[in-house]
């Protein structure tokens, strides 16, 4: 049986050469004793994420009342902000918060440029939620508060904004999550005090590769789920009618 | 005024990553919209409580890391079951499965947009399960999924940057490669964004045209 399951992977994988199947005992344990340093790593995740969600959200409201404004150079920015974040890889965004501005003469520590690229990456697709968000608003709503005396921005801090915060609530909970994620590129730019850093360390040290991963998968995994719970949690507690 | 050190080799080094960046993406959308498509319409024929192992899997693939799903793919062939794949490969099968876990969603989200009562009605004139969902879903279900099909793939382009760490040369490899070379980070990282943006610009224009006119009928 198991001389023919070598023939079939041979011949699945002509280039193959397969020395030992399964000849692999997992070690766990050590993984697991590294758990403290690895929770600690994550903390580091969570905090880049958060600032950069923070910073995101403030600046994808610039950004929006930019596209609002009506000024063409003002929209422009904006536009070309928002289209250079979603359609170029994230990965491409923090190299050139790092490498890229090094031309300049200007070094950011890889904290700093991580989350210059994160926040920038945000910030777009932020712009992009709120534009739909904005559509769910009608259009007279701006207009009422406009005669009732309130100057453009009065209106939009007023009465538009708090509803297109709450529409894209969700849809920002999913950009947190994104965030999280993105947190792992910071290794690229030599980043090694967030989760994914730190167990590459660790891998260096100890050279359980799967088993390292596996549980920094397992902590990546539960952050996720308890931002998407949570956020479901809050959304069900503040926006009851 | 303008100085580079930037060869007619180089050019054709860096045309090769967008090449790699280009298949690999090609090879794991296609595998990977197949797969969806089979995951979301067993997802949606199974109901919430018995496909919810299915949804788990693919659950993970959407909540972890890429590059950590990358990294263990290969540490699983590679260090486990000791085969020797090239990361290429082992590049695609992870990508593919990204790929499916979101797509098994959209799948799913275009299936429910479809009224139920339009498929009553199918069955009622018929049509067999198969011949409800060629005609009526299909038909009806893409116009929902399409758009986010298009912005799928090209995330999935962008996403393909990742690869690296499982020694595939993609394009934004191959740029960091000739940084080291020529110490031209700005200059090299400039063209390399270029090139993302020239492939995903235009498609994600025209799956937000396709959004806009497909919505209101």
């Amino acid at each position: 049986m198991a001389a023919r399951i070598t023939r079939a992977a041979f011949l699945l994988f002509p280039k193959g050469r397969i020395t030992q199947m399964f000849d692999y005992t997992f070690q766990w344990k050590q993984a697991l004793n590294r758990l403290p340093q690895m929770l600690d790593g994550a903390m580091v995740t969570m905090e880049i994420a958060i600032l950069s969600m923070g910073l995101g959200i403030l600046l994808a409201i610039l950004l929006t009342v930019m596209r609002l404004s009506g000024s063409r150079p003002l929209m422009a920015f904006a536009t070309t902000w928002v289209e250079i974040a979603r359609n170029t890889p994230a990965l491409f965004q923090i190299y050139m918060a790092h490498f890229g501005v090094a031309s300049f003469g200007i070094h950011f520590s890889p904290f700093v440029s991580l989350l210059i690229g994160i926040t920038f990456n945000n910030a777009g697709y932020l712009t992009e939620n709120f534009r739909g968000a904005l559509k769910a608003i009608p259009d007279t709503q701006g207009r009422a508060g406009r005669s009732l005396g309130l100057t453009q921005l009065q209106a939009f801090r007023h009465i538009i904004m708090p509803q297109m915060l709450r529409i894209s609530f969700l849809p920002m909970t999913n950009q947190m999550v994104w965030a999280i994620l993105m947190t792992s590129l910071g290794v690229t730019v030599g980043m090694n005090s967030d989760l994914y850093g730190v167990t590459q360390d660790l891998n260096a040290l100890t050279f359980r590769t799967f088993e390292l991963f596996a549980l920094a998968g397992v902590i990546f995994y539960l952050i996720t789920k308890a931002i998407t719970f949570g956020g479901r949690l809050i959304a069900a507690r503040l926006f009851r009618y | 005024m303008f100085d580079t050190a930037l060869s007619a080799n180089d050019l054709v080094f860096l045309a090769k990553g967008a090449g790699i960046t280009i298949l690999v993406t090609a090879i794991s959308v296609v595998i990977g919209t197949l797969l969806g498509i089979l995951f979301g319409v067993i997802r949606v024929q199974l109901g919430p409580v018995l496909a919810a192992p299915l949804t788990f899997f693919l659950d993970i693939f959407r909540s972890v890391p890429l590059l950590i799903q990358l990294v263990l793919g290969n540490a699983f062939v590679g260090m486990v079951l000791q085969l020797q794949i090239s990361g290429f490969t082992v590049a695609c099968i992870v990508l593919s499965l990204y790929t499916s876990a979101y797509c098994a969603e959209i799948v799913r989200g275009g299936i429910d947009a479809v009224p139920e009562i339009t498929r009553r009605a199918a069955r009622s004139l018929g049509l067999t399960w198969g011949q409800d969902m060629r005609y009526i879903v299909l038909p009806l279900a893409t116009r929902v999924a399409l758009p986010s099909w298009i912005g799928l793939a090209l995330g999935v382009m962008k996403d393909s940057a990742l690869v690296y760490v499982v020694q595939v040369t993609e394009l934004l490899k191959s740029t960091q490669i000739l940084i080291t070379r020529l110490q031209e980070p700005l200059f090299l990282l400039l063209i390399c964004g270029a090139f993302y943006f020239i492939i995903s610009f235009p498609l994600a224009r025209f799956g937000g045209y396709l959004e806009k006119r497909w919505s209101n009928d």
